[in-house]
């Protein structure tokens, strides 16, 4: 026999009843159902940070917002994904992100395949009201088959996530804080020189944005394949 | 009825805008038909009115005659349109930012010269330290991202002025 289910929870979101199991996260629950929440950082597959702060969910008779990727679904939940505040602060969120780094759609590789560009497209933003700040940003080149660019990076650590969890490898990280926060590879070496990277390219295919690409890929060419992940979580936990 | 007054200006920009307005087809006749163009780089006036409905501009503001002419035109202009990522967003041109503007003439004008290398000092105006996007200077009424915008967009956004509603892209307008 399997070990005990988790216990089914009953609770409301956006006025209408669910149910899902104990374990489950609201955002979860709301994919089942088709309920569209804005996100960066999370993605299936990966264990969850709650750093971006766009799938900030409202609960009745709280007045702190909740991300809904690590908030679990629990019996008498009365939960709003969807309100002016709460498009109020995801616009602000990405106009935010938009913002910090230069994220010049036009000449990227991921122009039109980017999660950042079409959350900005969803939320309806057509400019960006606060100052650009045009930080000083490097390219790192160093590796044979890949690229970083810091300046479209967003900071979501997909790629820190799968390369310790899902690869093993351990090869990237995060310096800094605040607005100067960097990934970075090895102890901020060269990602070529990185001993620790494997060349996999699964940090590559999970980054939302231009940030991390394949060399030779020019203007919108670069299409992240996800695929592979909620493949390999499946068959670990199928054969754990 | 009296015509609606437009305008078109090209700042730092590289015209793909005013070439994508171009190509919306057999629909700019229809625009024609209920515009007085006032002033573009498409015609050949060469002082902007005192009075106009509609400008829009293309391209960011990156040295002082745009910033100039941005206050102007803004004194001047009922609604204005900023058309397209540079005008929106800076986009290429502010990519020269993070260098400072002696580091970009020096590039552009000493160090890639082949002969007579100088930084222009007469005629064309001195460049702001940054390039940066219209509404930054001067309050902006609508907004088309895209680089270019397609003329789809371009075609509804004036459509929608000339008809007195409000520009409304239903979540088609984008940025790159």
């Amino acid at each position: 026999m399997s070990p005990a289910a988790p216990g089914v929870v009953t609770f409301v979101m956006d006025g209408k009843d669910v149910s899902a199991r104990a374990d489950q996260t609201v955002l979860a629950v709301a994919r089942e159902h088709n309920v569209a929440i804005p996100t960066l950082c999370a993605l299936e597959g990966l264990s969850t940070v709650g750093a971006c702060r766009l799938c900030l969910v409202e609960i009745a008779g709280s007045p702190k917002l909740q991300p809904a990727c690590v908030l679990k679904a629990t019996e008498g939940l009365n939960v709003s994904t969807r309100s002016e505040r709460l498009d109020k602060y995801r616009k602000m969120i990405v106009e935010l992100l938009l913002s910090e780094r230069n994220h010049v759609c036009s000449v990227c590789v991921s122009n039109g395949h980017c999660d950042l560009q079409s959350l900005a497209q969803s939320l309806g933003i057509d400019h960006v009201r606060f100052p650009y700040l045009y930080p000083s940003f490097a390219v790192d080149a160093s590796h044979a088959r890949f690229t970083l660019d810091h300046n479209r990076c967003v900071l979501c650590t997909r790629c820190v996530r799968v390369c310790d969890e899902v690869e093993g490898a351990h090869t990237w990280d995060v310096m800094g804080r605040g607005i100067r926060s960097q990934v970075i590879t090895g102890l901020k070496q060269p990602w070529g020189e990185s001993e620790s990277c494997t060349t996999c390219g699964k940090c590559v295919q999970v980054c939302p944005t231009g940030a991390l690409s394949e060399k030779g890929k020019s203007v919108a060419e670069m299409r992240k394949r996800r695929d592979f992940l909620p493949y390999l979580t499946q068959m670990r936990e199928e054969h754990a | 009825m009296s015509k609606v007054r437009l305008a078109t200006v090209w700042m730092d920009g590289c015209s793909g805008c005013h070439m994508s307005f171009l190509d919306m087809d057999e629909r700019i006749l229809e625009i024609a038909d209920k515009v007085d163009l006032v002033y573009s780089p498409l015609v050949d006036i060469k002082t902007f009115p005192e009075s106009v409905d509609v400008t829009i501009v293309e391209g960011a503001v990156s040295n002082e005659d745009d910033l100039k002419k941005a206050k102007m035109i803004r004194a001047r202009t009922k609604i204005l349109v900023a058309l397209g990522d540079c005008a929106v967003t800076s986009n290429v041109p502010a990519m020269r930012n993070q260098f400072g503007t002696e580091g970009v003439l020096a590039r552009a004008y000493l160090e890639n010269a082949q002969i007579n290398p100088h930084v222009p000092n007469k005629v064309i105006p001195p460049l702001l330290p940054q390039a940066r996007p219209l509404h930054e200077f001067v309050p902006v009424d609508v907004f088309v991202p895209g680089c270019p915008p397609s003329a789809d967009d371009i075609f509804s956004v004036v459509a929608d002025l000339l008809a007195g509603r409000t520009p409304d892209l239903h979540g088609r307008g984008r940025f790159g």
